[in-house]
């Protein structure tokens, strides 16, 4: 090995991985350690992996991922907040044959925009909803979202989720499952090299359904870390989510081929 | 000639979006203008013309159905009535801010709050002055017939894509319930997804093969480009303002007094010309046809000619009158008369009006 300069080491025969063409360059505006790059990443490779780079329409939420188009080189447009499945859904309406998608975080799909995800989810629209549930705002600076554990400190729980006076946390992926219009739903992770090929599996079949014309609505949520939101570093953060999310929010698939898994 | 039908204002404003080529309606229903989309529903525009109809779970979503399907560069339509228009706000602000083309009917009802289903004109403020947040405009169409419901919607259309800005037809429930006669005109073609993406570049169907994606937002969190941005905008609505203004005039060569009126008012107007000519007195009318951009010029040449008064005659407390003052400057006395919460006035209450507040005040 030692005869190695760094001219062999970067011929393209030796490359292994590079940055699909569909990530622009622009640096991302998350925070270090932040899930949301790396989930922008897969959903952008599977796009180029599918060959639908002119094909595809994606709507950014309100949240962090706000300025999810600066990143994701496809045609974008912003929502206002929570309603980008209503968005979404009428571009596949006008556009039947393109692909189209929604990335939200929890604020933004589970408290201002329910009523959207849960009547697009319903009608059985052909897009795929990309789901990233941190169990916190973590644009506005940390407040209580609909998925905030129990005891959970946030900005406006500052003493934990109180659950009698605030409400328990809400299983929005559960709950779009048992909707006869979901085909395709899932919980996902990207805080680990095996958690992301899972994402991005998961991910591919999701796009690949709506390509397939397959009869109903594919949903992936990616539980993820909000190490500023939660005031953790981001290696602290990521043990945290493990021992403390996961529990609550298990991973896997819910429902597929339009079948709710059967829980043993 | 094009073919007549005995109509109903919202059906004749339904039919019209499928013969201009609408590519889609989104709606939730709401008195007085159900049959919006009732009437869409029941002639199967997706048979007629490929043309798709969505009844959304309420207007928060009909309006961001707008903002993407229109962000494609497809001809997308509302309706709705006045608690509806409030909902979609937010919405009307993004798309605005976006300049995405689209056209929103208000078949305005009685307020505030959830007020009547009866006809009024008080929600003029709110789709004039700007009813949802930032500075913007909508371009503001008032029909004052059920013909003028179904001719509207292709010039709305045409509007909507030639300043890629929002457009409202604002009628009443008066307008949106009578049955006229209307003429109706052609089936226009809808344009194909290829005529579509030849025509608007800026829409978001698609990154073409060797360009740049296109994005639509609201968003700059650069304040400087978002002041730009805004300059942009105003440009716009100054281009607007010197181009696009329409309005009728009704025996205004002779008058002393001029009420200015809109939609059913000025129905009703023309009547009380009518007895007020009877009795001698020299009244005309100003219709306002686009609210805004509005009128100003053809006031302010009646201001000039020594008009003794103007009487703003609008089913509310008083809103286009500020308008009317605002041109006026106080040469001339403006008074206001309306009834509100959905009672029409009738022409001989405007006559009485013009006579204790104009000619006999
Ligand atoms: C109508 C409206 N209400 C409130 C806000 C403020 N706001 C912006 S982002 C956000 C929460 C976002 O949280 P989430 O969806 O969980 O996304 P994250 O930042 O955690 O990824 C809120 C409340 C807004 N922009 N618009
Ligand atoms: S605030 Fe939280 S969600 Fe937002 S970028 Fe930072 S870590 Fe990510
Ligand atoms: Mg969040």
């Amino acid at each position: 090995m030692s005869g190695l300069t760094v001219q062999d080491i970067v011929k393209p025969e030796n490359l292994v991985y590079k940055k699909t063409d569909l990530m622009t360059d622009k640096t991302l505006s998350y925070c270090p350690g932040c899930g949301h790059g790396t989930a922008h990443r897969l959903i952008m490779e599977v796009i180029e992996e599918l060959g639908k780079e002119h094909e595809t329409i994606g709507v950014a939420p309100v949240g962090c991922s706000v300025l999810a188009y600066e990143f994701m080189n496809v045609d974008m447009q912003e929502a206002a907040h929570g309603r980008a499945p209503a968005v979404a859904t009428a571009i596949k309406r006008v556009w039947p044959g393109k692909v189209v998608f929604t990335y939200q975080g929890d604020g933004d799909l589970a408290a201002i925009g329910t009523a959207e995800t849960i009547h697009a989810c319903n009608r059985g629209e052909k897009i795929v909803i990309v789901f990233i549930n941190n169990g916190i705002y973590g644009m506005t600076g940390g407040q209580m979202a609909p998925t905030t554990l129990p005891g959970m400190k946030t900005s406006t729980s500052p003493y934990g989720r109180e659950v009698v006076a605030m409400g328990n946390p809400l299983k929005i992926t559960e709950l779009v499952a048992q909707l006869p219009g979901t085909y395709f739903v899932t919980r996902q992770a990207v805080h680990t090299a095996v958690a992301v090929r899972k994402a991005k599996k998961a991910l591919k079949k999701a796009f690949q359904n709506q390509i397939d014309g397959k009869p109903g609505l594919s949903f992936v949520e990616i539980v993820s870390n909000c190490n500023s939101g939660w005031k953790m570093t981001p290696v602290d953060a990521n043990i945290w989510m493990e021992e403390n999310m996961f529990p609550f929010y298990q991973l896997g698939d819910i429902k597929k081929d339009g079948q709710l898994i059967e829980k043993k | 000639m094009g073919e007549l039908k005995l109509m109903k204002g919202n059906e004749a404003l339904a039919e019209a979006a499928i013969r201009a080529g609408a590519d889609a309606y989104f709606g939730y229903p709401i008195t007085p203008q159900s049959e919006v989309i009732e009437y869409l529903m029941s002639e199967k525009p997706e048979e007629r013309t490929g043309m798709v109809v969505l009844q959304a779970e309420s207007e928060v979503a009909s309006i961001n159905m707008l903002y993407g399907a229109g962000g494609t560069g497809k001809k997308v339509m509302t309706s709705s009535s006045s608690p509806g228009i409030s909902l979609m706000q937010e919405g009307l602000s993004y798309i605005a801010g976006a300049e995405i083309p689209c056209v929103v009917a208000n078949v305005v009802r009685g307020g505030p709050g959830l007020g009547d289903i009866q006809p009024a004109q008080s929600d003029y403020f709110q789709a004039v002055k700007g009813g949802g947040h930032g500075d913007y405009r909508l371009i503001v169409l008032a029909p004052s017939s059920v013909q003028e419901m179904s001719d509207f919607v292709p010039l709305s259309f045409d509007l909507a894509f030639k300043y890629r800005t929002p457009v409202m037809i604002i009628s009443d429930g008066l307008i949106g319930q009578m049955m006229e006669k209307v003429e109706l005109f052609d089936q226009m073609d809808r344009l194909t997804d290829e005529e579509v993406i030849e025509k608007y570049p800026w829409a978001t169907n698609g990154k073409p093969v060797g360009k740049e994606r296109r994005i639509l937002t609201s968003l700059d969190l650069d304040p400087h480009k978002l002041e730009k941005h805004n300059h942009h905008l105003q440009a716009k609505y100054r281009e607007i303002e010197e181009k696009e203004v329409l309005s009728e005039t009704l025996h205004c060569d002779d008058a002393e007094y001029i009420m200015v009126a809109y939609g059913s008012s000025a129905r009703i107007a023309q009547k009380t010309i009518q007895l007020a000519r009877e009795e001698g007195i020299k009244v005309g009318l100003i219709r306002p046809i686009t609210l805004w951009p509005y009128p100003k010029k053809e006031i302010e040449k009646y201001v000039q000619k020594g008009i003794k008064g103007f009487l703003s005659v609008e089913m509310s407390m008083g809103q286009m009158v500020e308008d009317i003052r605002l041109v006026v400057e106080g040469r001339t006395k403006v008074e206001h008369f309306g009834r509100v919460g959905g009672v029409i006035h009738s022409p001989e209450e405007v006559l009485e009006a013009l006579k204790q507040k104009l000619i006999g005040g």
